[in-house]
């Protein structure tokens, strides 16, 4: 059963990319209107070394705004979970925060930080902090207070209490929360060079774009949601290590 | 360890729970408090241990008047409340963990783990034990307390009815080795003939203590508790006497 779902929606796609293939090919429309995407693997192929190397600078951007937004989104979770006032002044502005859309913000940042790597890493940080943020905090507020009066009977410190339940439990909705961090990285980061650079794949989709090479912007956008889910697939390896007990009781079942 | 508490009060909102209820444990002797649901035999012991204030009211523990959480008590509440992350060798190290020798308590809690009928699960997860194997992890973890009293909050509750008489069993046997002063919460009258030296019949909210019935020295066997339909009979009738 398993295996047929998971071989689902790759028959879905193939199925789609024949059809438009078809399309393409019947109605005769150009390369710059759309491309087939037999057009578009081809030159994913020819283009891989070109892809590869905007990749790099991309993905160094987006695990740098990984990086930051976790360890700042650790430490601001904690903060919320253990100071109600903190959390009254904070928690309401970071929802704030996420409704600005980020593409007018990123030429902002580089009017303030120049051209260089800094304010594509901050676009990232913008978009991977939040879900971060609150899927830890809400994470650490979950567990049962039974639990916690243990922990507290037993003599543990409020440190303790966070380092043997609160931080643990608070795992499972982190990866969450990593996970969609993961995905958004990629595209925070190719908005970023979007705006304004001199390298990434969000350059690359600018010049391909201007010079009407579909195949080639289609090519660059594969490319992307490669990244994306490889980042996804990273954050899941990460679960899979720090998590052997939902692993095991997986496997019992 | 011995344990007095004296006319001690408690109230949810306007509702008096407890009232100048007082009692006494000797030291080693194993009490069971018996009543109908919601006569705050749980709210005595989560006193106990410190997690609720009392309205007033003292507790002293061999003449010393405690308060808050004073780790003369280990609590074991009804749901196991083992960490589902942490193995069962983790788990029940978890006193010594908090108080910095985890290494030692290790080395303790693999001896014991064939008495507590838990050989071979020290590295398995709580997700992969049955209900009775995880009550009795739970309670492995209790008696690494380094504390003189167990609090035990109807810690066979939660099980089905014969795995519940086998862990009675099992811990009537243990019972002598124990050498603590043990609080029992039931409302399984047997299990606290079976068991306990002496019952306390708590009786509506705000009412008190009913009777106290002294069982005493005697050697517990299951036929043993068969033959107490007299004495199943009068606590049933206090019970029930409105």
């Amino acid at each position: 059963m398993s295996k047929v779902s998971k071989a689902a929606p790759v028959a879905v796609i193939v199925i789609l990319m024949g059809i438009w293939e078809i399309i393409v090919r019947v109605a005769g429309i150009p390369l710059y209107v759309l491309p087939a995407p037999g057009d578009m693997l081809k030159s994913f192929a020819s283009e891989f070394p070109t892809l590869f190397g905007h990749a790099g600078i991309t993905v160094m951007e987006a695990a740098a705004g990984m990086a930051i937004s976790f360890v700042v989104g650790i430490v601001v979770g904690v903060l919320i979970d253990a100071m109600p006032t903190f959390k009254a002044c904070v928690y309401p502005i970071l929802v704030v925060t996420q409704t600005v859309p980020v593409i007018v913000l990123a030429p902002i940042f580089i009017i303030y930080m120049g051209f260089g790597y800094a304010p594509k890493i901050l676009t990232v940080v913008l978009m991977c902090f939040f879900p971060i943020v609150v899927s830890f905090s809400d994470g650490l507020g979950e567990m049962e207070e039974g639990y916690l009066n243990l922990v507290r009977t037993y003599g543990g410190s409020r440190l303790q209490l966070y380092r043997i339940v609160k931080i643990p439990s608070a795992m499972i909705s982190l990866l969450s929360g990593l996970k969609v961090a993961a995905t958004y990285s990629i595209s925070g980061a190719v908005v970023g060079e979007w705006i304004a650079s001199q390298s990434g794949l969000g350059y690359y989709l600018i010049r391909a774009k201007n010079g009407y090479m579909l195949d080639k912007v289609f090519a660059c956008v594969l490319m992307i949601i490669l990244l994306s889910l490889l980042m996804n697939g990273l954050v899941k390896l990460f679960g899979y290590a720090v998590l052997p007990w939902a692993r095991r009781r997986r496997n019992s079942r | 360890m011995e344990l007095s508490v004296i006319n001690l009060n408690f109230s949810y909102t306007d509702k008096p729970i407890l009232r100048d209820l007082s009692f006494s444990v000797r030291d080693g002797e194993f009490v069971s408090i018996l009543g109908p649901s919601g006569c705050g035999k749980s709210t005595l012991l989560n006193i106990l241990a410190g997690i609720l204030k009392p309205e007033s009211g003292q507790i002293l523990i061999d003449g010393q008047q405690i308060h808050g959480i004073s780790g003369h008590f280990a609590y074991m509440p009804q749901n196991d409340l083992l960490f589902p992350w942490r193995t069962i060798l983790d788990n029940v190290c978890l006193y010594g963990e908090i108080h910095q020798n985890k290494a030692e308590m290790k080395k303790e809690a693999k001896a014991q783990f064939a008495r507590f009928g838990l050989e071979g699960c020290e590295d398995k997860y709580p997700g992969e034990l049955s209900g009775g194997m995880r009550q009795r992890a739970a309670f492995l973890r209790t008696t690494l307390c380094e504390a003189g009293i167990f609090l035990l909050d109807e810690p066979f509750g939660a099980l089905d009815v014969i795995t519940r008489g086998d862990m009675q069993d099992w811990l009537c046997e243990l019972r002598a080795n124990l050498k603590r002063t043990i609080l029992l919460v039931t409302h399984d009258t047997d299990e606290a003939i079976y068991l306990s030296d002496r019952i306390l019949i708590l009786g509506q909210p705000g009412e008190g203590i009913r009777e106290e019935i002294c069982i005493g020295e005697k050697e517990r066997t299951r036929d043993w508790l068969y033959e107490q339909g007299r004495l199943r009979a009068q606590i049933h009738r206090i019970i029930k006497f409105v």
